[in-house]
């Protein structure tokens, strides 16, 4: 590629990540009454977004190879059990981050 | 004025703790990001600059993939908008919230990755901290830690030597938090266990590559069926 192809590569790369993240709201503009059923989704959706975005970063966990997913089961079992105990968000996340990475180092 | 400065000061202490975890999770991959592409044969002008105007982490990945193949850029176009689809819920979610920023909002849009958007949706902001210049740094801190993690990496990358294995589990525990944290807050927990679980089921239906669209749109057409269940009780989620 040369150089110019390698900027419009970038810019259209730029481009579609731009038009997901503006397209809801050129769509339903803060001057006008959002539908119903819009507003609906954007009370709705989240929780259930937060639960793609567990399962996007589990994605490549395989089951049936290499570690069967078990340091992964047992961090997230750390940050859970961290959570429900002190609920301080960042001592959950590092006390989950050590753990992991103390076992795909050391254990596994 | 002076108000002014201690407002912005406010709302920076603020913001900043909550981004902690991000700094650790971005300066990770975003050296891992610099590191694949000087492997790659990019100087780190290529790091530096993508992840200043992309700033989405794994559709950046994929870019370096783009630019070593055959100039496509209506490919490009394709890939970037499906890898990223997931933002247009973001963007639904954060309609009412983004509402009212003024010139803070196109850059707010612009910045709305998965970790600023998921923290500015859950934070609990206190009444005494202005929300859109709390929003402003959350976002801009999360870009700072991308952008100068994946230049460094560009510049310094092949002489780290640490072991760093594992680091990157940072990003999962975050999100792992911000699901409790929702699911701590609501009453009912149906968005939430059909989010996991049609995201589950797709990702065992259609593969680790291909999953998010289909995941997208089960989640779309169970909450639409639902409609009527969910906003019965006052309480949509």
């Amino acid at each position: 590629m040369t150089l110019t192809q390698q900027i419009i590569t970038v810019g259209m790369v730029v481009l579609g990540t731009v038009l997901t993240r503006f397209l809801p709201f050129l769509l339903f503009p803060a001057g006008k009454p959002t539908p119903k059923y819009i507003r609906y989704l954007g009370a709705a959706l989240p929780p259930a977004v937060f639960g793609l975005l567990v399962v996007y970063c589990l994605k490549n966990v395989s089951l049936f190879a290499g570690s069967h997913g078990i340091p992964e089961l047992i961090s997230i079992a750390a940050v859970v059990g961290l959570h429900v105990w002190k609920r301080q968000m960042l001592l959950s996340i590092a006390g989950g981050t050590l753990c992991y990475m103390l076992l795909v180092q050391l254990v596994f | 004025m002076h108000s002014k400065t201690t407002t912005i000061r406010k709302a920076f202490r603020c913001a900043f703790p909550h981004t902690i975890p991000i700094f650790a999770g971005f300066w990770f991959l975003g050296l891992t990001y610099g590191v694949y592409m000087n492997v790659s044969g990019f100087s780190f002008w290529y790091p530096m600059l993508m992840s200043l105007t992309i700033f989405a982490g794994s559709m950046e990945f994929v870019a370096v993939n783009l630019l070593l193949g055959a100039f496509n850029p209506i490919q490009a176009l394709v890939m970037a908008l499906m890898i990223n689809a997931r933002h247009l819920f973001y963007g639904l979610s954060m309609l009412d919230k983004y509402r009212g920023a003024g010139w803070k909002k196109p850059y707010l849009i612009f910045g709305m990755c998965d970790e600023s958007f998921s923290i500015n949706y859950t934070a609990e902001i206190p009444e005494d901290v202005d929300r859109s210049w709390f929003m402003f740094f959350v976002t801009l801190l999360n870009h700072v830690y991308w952008f100068s993690g994946a230049t460094l990496g560009g510049i310094f990358g092949s002489l780290i030597r640490f072991n760093t294995e594992g680091l990157d589990f940072v990003m999962t525990a975050m999100f792992v938090v911000i699901f409790m944290e929702q699911w701590l807050k609501e009453k009912r927990h149906t968005s939430a266990l059909l989010g996991v679980g049609l995201s589950l089921l797709c990702l065992l239906a259609f593969g680790p590559g291909n999953f998010i669209i289909p995941a997208m749109l089960a989640i779309l057409a169970a909450l639409t069926g639902l409609r009527g269940r969910l906003e019965e009780g006052g309480d949509a989620a």
